[in-house]
């Protein structure tokens, strides 16, 4: 135990430093932020990180976190041309951050629409702090897990998007969050805050992505509030560096007629654990979880998600699919709970998943809580190997064996890739997961000539 | 250029081709009769190398190479292609996937560089109207939510494509209405060439309407029983296959 209690001790040292470094330089600080501060670190403080005895991280070991040495960034320099490369070739309104400070140079944000807010934490709390104070861990308090209330503890940078209701925002707005390699490893904890007003709809593209050395840790907490009718496609497209650690919690609270669409694709981090929970709180809100994680070596990946039926005619809809190679070890658990008299909703899950290798590892876990009867739900998950019969009938075409487990391992991630309405996105992930396969499939080749196809 | 010796062959344990030969020239086409449970199938599977076939006896010859000897991809390679009976849907495996990775593979066993892809997009929109696909077709899953004859039109799009020495087709013609029949069969003839060999596996003789063979052999308990012309066919469309076997059996 003495070892928890230095590994937490380590993270408050680090947060009195910077509590101390900001007074110096900026005062104090609204009442309300130092006083979540103090309950954040205070949760955190008495909850300690979770271990494999905490049923909600069974199979997930944090000690890579709890164990780190992890500085505060103090700059947010990066090359240009570097950041250049690592950027989603989008047209669309883009914030980023550098292991978690705000890059005024690397963003763009021109020609947003009337009605649109999309502005750095720390710009918007000096702009008006009351205003951002009142939504912000309405939704992920500090109870929630001792990340969130770590989050809580440090949380100084971020994002807000606001959309006046009515608002259809045309081009994707992009947080790119860029993880550098450095003398010593850093962490960040960022938070976001989208409250879309009635009848909004806007994309938006969280990409995490860094230099291929940076071993950083991010603790990000995310608050995502859908007024009636509002539609919000939400990627989350983690290519991180491998040796990154990532933790993020998302919770989603969905008003009447409102659709929130999440795409969860994790190819990068050494760690991930993402929380995804929603709340469907009004009638005919649609919930849509879409997942992919593919894992090499010996990357972890942990999803958890969440649908909450907390009224009557909600649907929710999930579609996870992980493949995993070498030592990779995923986790899915997804839970759909279901209100007493949340009467006439539907929710279905389906999870599978492809083990290319003998010593790769999935726990998966479908759990349904229902207290109303009227309901139609179903879940699955399956986990299995490639088609013995149809990698026959591509090897009796010439096709040799590998790279018709290859062409057979980019179908499996295909389902949910078709979902992707975003075509950038989609041929992204594809040809990444291509890539990701030994050398011999070649098959970026044949992606690059199905898009050539699907252009003329 | 094929050339079946003494074939015995068991699928768990029951031998269902007990001592086929058969000799394919170029040039030629040959077509395989008999009725149900004769090892139709059977020959054309263990020579496209599928699993679940035990080879207890025999040869099979393929230019002078020894097929058994050869892996699957190897002998598709070689030029040796099987055209399903029941092409296997292959869900997320877009066509052209298939047929670029299929003819890449060809090109680089016979030390060609890959097709560029203007020649390759070029190529595979013309064979597929030649079968009357749609260009969409292309882009759709192998076989994935095709009817019987877009599959069975599919199959022999990737005959087209890859050009094999010897097309074997098991039962090519099951399931099809007449229109896809004449397509079919428009495609198996517009492979006919003094180079190249076609072994027809069927049931019935109107398929042999459209692609008359140049030679046809009656299987019947796992054996040739008779061998003959295009007439021989006719024959057995009007007296069904019992006479062959009270003759062989006399």
């Amino acid at each position: 135990m003495s070892d928890v209690t230095s590994d937490v001790q380590s993270f408050l040292d680090r947060l009195a430093e910077r509590s101390a470094q900001r007074r110096e330089a900026k005062g104090q600080e609204p009442t309300w932020i130092a006083a979540r501060r103090q309950a954040g670190a205070a949760r955190f403080e008495a909850l300690g990180f979770p271990t494999r005895r905490d049923e909600a991280w069974k199979y997930t070991d944090v000690r890579a976190i709890a164990r780190g040495d992890f500085a505060l960034a103090e700059d947010a320099e990066f090359s240009q041309a570097a950041a250049a490369a690592l950027t989603l070739p989008l047209d669309g309104y883009r914030l980023t951050f550098v292991d978690g400070l705000y890059s005024a140079a690397l963003s763009q944000l021109d020609g947003l629409p009337d009605g649109v807010t999309v502005a750095p934490l720390s710009r918007a709390l000096e702009e008006n702090h009351e205003a951002v104070g009142g939504p912000l861990g309405r939704l992920t308090g500090v109870e929630f897990s001792p990340f969130s209330a770590l989050n809580t503890a440090f949380m100084e940078e971020g994002v807000v998007v606001r959309l006046a209701p009515g608002t259809v925002v045309e081009k994707p707005i992009i947080l790119q969050f860029l993880s550098r390699a450095g003398e010593r490893a850093v962490m960040s904890h960022p938070r976001i805050l989208v409250e879309a007003g009635g009848r909004s709809q806007a994309t938006l593209i969280e990409h995490h992505v860094g230099e291929e050395a940076a071993a950083n840790f991010t603790n990000l907490v995310e608050e995502v509030i859908l007024d009636r009718g509002a539609i919000l496609t939400h990627y989350k497209l983690q290519e991180a560096p491998l040796a990154d650690l990532h933790v993020a919690s998302i919770h989603v609270e969905q008003g009447r007629d409102s659709t929130y669409t999440s795409f969860n694709l994790n190819l990068g981090g050494g760690l991930v654990r993402t929380d995804l929970i929603s709340d469907l709180n009004g009638q005919n809100a649609t919930s849509n979880f879409y997942g992919l994680f593919y894992g090499q070596g010996r990357q972890h990946v942990d999803s958890h998600t969440v649908a909450n039926h907390n009224a009557p005619h909600t649907f929710s809809n999930e579609n996870y699919k992980g493949i995993l190679d070498d030592r990779a070890h995923g986790v899915f658990n997804g839970r759909v709970v279901v209100k007493r008299d949340s009467q006439k909703i539907e929710g279905f899950q389906s999870n599978a998943n492809l083990l290319l290798s003998d010593r790769a590892e999935i726990d998966a876990k479908p759990e349904l809580e229902i207290y109303a009867d009227d309901v139609k739900c179903s879940h699955g998950t399956t986990t299995g190997q490639l088609d013995p019969e149809a990698i026959y009938a591509l090897r009796a075409r010439g096709i040799d064996e590998q790279t018709a487990r290859g062409l057979l391992t980019l179908a499996f991630a295909g389902e949910v890739l078709e979902e992707v309405a975003l075509d950038a996105i989609a041929e992204r992930v594809e040809l990444a997961v291509a890539g990701k396969l030994p050398e011999r499939f070649n098959l970026a080749g044949l992606v690059e000539a199905a898009v050539a196809l699907g252009d003329e | 250029m094929l050339e079946v010796k003494d074939l015995h062959v068991t699928v768990e344990g029951k031998e269902i081709l007990k001592g086929l030969s058969l000799t394919i020239n170029a040039g030629e086409v040959h077509a395989i009769m008999g009725p149900n449970g004769a090892g139709k199938s059977t020959l054309s599977a263990v020579i496209a190398g599928k699993e679940g076939y035990e080879v207890t006896s025999g040869s099979i010859t393929f230019e002078g190479k020894d097929v058994l000897e050869m892996e699957v991809e190897e002998r598709a390679l070689a030029g040796l292609l099987l055209g399903f009976q029941y092409p296997v849907e292959i869900p997320g495996v877009k066509n052209i996937y298939l047929l670029k990775a299929a003819l890449n593979a060809k090109r680089a066993a016979n030390g060609q560089p890959e097709i560029p892809a203007p020649e390759f997009l070029k190529l595979v929109k013309e064979k597929a109207a030649e079968m009357k696909l749609d260009a969409s077709f292309l882009q759709r899953s192998v076989n994935e939510g095709f009817s019987g004859g877009e599959k069975k039109r599919n199959e022999i799009l990737q005959m087209l494509v890859l050009q094999p020495r010897l097309a074997m087709l098991d039962e090519i013609d099951s399931g099809l209405d007449i229109d896809a029949m004449k397509v079919v069969a428009d495609g198996v003839n517009s492979l006919r060439d003094k180079e190249r060999g076609i072994l027809l596996v069927t049931h019935y003789q109107r398929l042999l309407d459209y692609i008359v063979p140049d030679h046809v052999h009656v299987l019947v308990d796992g054996r040739i029983a008779k061998s003959g012309g295009a007439e021989l066919a006719l024959e057995l469309e009007s007296r069904g296959y019992d006479w062959v076997l009270e003759e062989s059996a006399a």
